[in-house]
């Protein structure tokens, strides 16, 4: 292969990895576009409420409930040794609301609700009932996508703060209950070290920003599969991949835009 | 299942989610002790703030009556500049001093107010006069030294 062979593929890698870009743009600003019609079929985005939020709730609550456990009990065996397992109610609160619960949540979102919105979508569009829809003058992106993009956005935050609030409790039973710790100073730490605002708003940003890439990855996902079993397969790998690399891309930025000013 | 239960099931997560962030809001964080009410604002000059943080209580006789607001470096006389609001049901005489303490040992640093006896009492953009700095282990550390080399010094004499 000669070197000006060797450009050309190139160039043409390029260019199908900016075409692709673009056409997720695209997506992305029809999903946003569509969102008012979502609320116009209310029904249909309370069902996708139900799949998508509902039937996560045990992965989510039984996830928080451990990590709180095992955050209590590492942070104890550390804070111990400085004399200083009084603030284990502040360590356990603050790395649950502001990292873990929206980050471990939307881990959890990709592979509980993404998967099965990419396989349900891909499906779709392998049985041709997309194209039917369009063929019947119904827009799909309205009917099906709409809706699904809004539970998602709703669900999520949702989600993420039970996960916190669940965690917190496990750390309070692992570290109050268990360990002995004086409950009165493990909630006062936590509340002298917590802001509202800070902490637990940013903690409600982020998770917001993690239910639109999640949802948006597994949509676009299952809108531009392979009309074959095996794209289906593909499709649906990729929504985990995807989704979970954005989100932890995702909050290294978030993380580092809200917390590292000063004061 | 019918759309009723759905719609039931749904409102019921959603009201889990909406409680948990009450929960994390209240319980967890501090929006309850936040005064929403009216509070004014007072200033204080310090020579060193030491760790003085944003959003630091401002504490009288140990209760929590204020926050810090601001802190910046006065351009002129190279002090720290604390702006504390203060709650607006409690009033401080004209006169009254501010410190800058810690709590514990190795704990927060936070203002301490102690009231003193004028008739007048501050008025919201007043400045406190009687400022006393944050202590700085270093140079409590350096002071001891000097006195001691000062104190064998003297003896050998």
């Amino acid at each position: 292969m000669s070197a000006s062979d060797m450009l050309a593929r190139l160039g043409v890698w390029a260019l199908g990895r900016l075409r692709a870009l673009g056409r997720s743009a695209f997506f992305l600003g029809e999903l946003f576009a569509s969102l008012p019609s979502a609320v116009r079929r209310l029904y249909l985005t309370i069902a996708q409420l139900h799949a998508i939020g509902n039937l996560s709730l045990i992965i989510i609550a039984a996830s928080g409930l451990a990590v709180g456990f095992v955050l209590a009990l590492q942070g104890y065996y550390t804070l111990s040794r400085y004399g200083a397992a009084e603030s284990l109610g502040l360590v356990v609160a603050l790395s649950l609301v502001r990292e873990l619960g929206p980050v471990v949540t939307g881990l959890l979102f990709a592979g509980r609700a993404g998967t099965s919105l990419t396989a349900e979508i891909g499906l779709m569009k392998a049985g041709e009932q997309l194209a039917a829809m369009e063929m019947m003058a119904v827009d799909p992106k309205k009917r099906v996508l709409a809706p699904r993009f809004l539970a998602g956005i709703i669900a999520m935050p949702l989600l993420a703060a039970m996960f916190s609030a669940v965690g917190i409790l496990g750390g309070y039973v692992v570290g109050v209950l268990m360990i002995g710790i004086d409950p009165g100073a493990f909630w006062s730490q936590m509340q002298n070290g917590v802001d509202a605002w800070d902490d637990v708003g940013n903690g409600v940003v982020k998770s917001i920003v993690f239910g639109i890439a999640c949802t948006f990855v597994a949509l676009y996902q299952g809108y531009e599969t392979q009309a074959t079993p095996e794209g289906v397969a593909q499709a649906t790998t990729r929504t985990v991949v995807v989704s979970s690399l954005a989100v932890l891309g995702l909050d290294f930025v978030l993380t580092a835009l809200m917390f590292s000013a000063p004061g | 299942m019918g759309r009723k239960v759905i719609e039931t099931l749904v409102g019921l997560f959603v009201l889990l989610g909406m409680l948990a962030i009450v929960f994390l809001a209240l319980k967890a964080a501090n929006l309850a002790s936040f005064r929403v009410g009216s509070t004014y604002e007072v200033s204080a000059r310090f020579d060193n703030i030491g760790g003085l943080k944003v959003r630091a209580p401002v504490k009288s006789a140990g209760v929590t009556v204020g926050r810090v607001k601001r802190i910046a470096l006065d351009a002129k006389s190279y002090q720290g500049l604390v702006t504390i609001e203060l709650d607006e049901s409690v009033q401080f005489p004209a006169d009254t001093s501010a410190k800058i303490l810690t709590s514990g040992l190795l704990g927060d640093q936070y203002i301490g107010l102690e009231p003193g006896g004028a008739d007048e009492n501050l008025k919201p953009g007043d400045q406190i006069r009687m400022t006393q700095s944050a202590v700085v282990l270093e140079n409590l550390i350096g002071q001891v030294l000097y006195g001691r080399a000062a104190e064998t010094g003297s003896e050998k004499k």
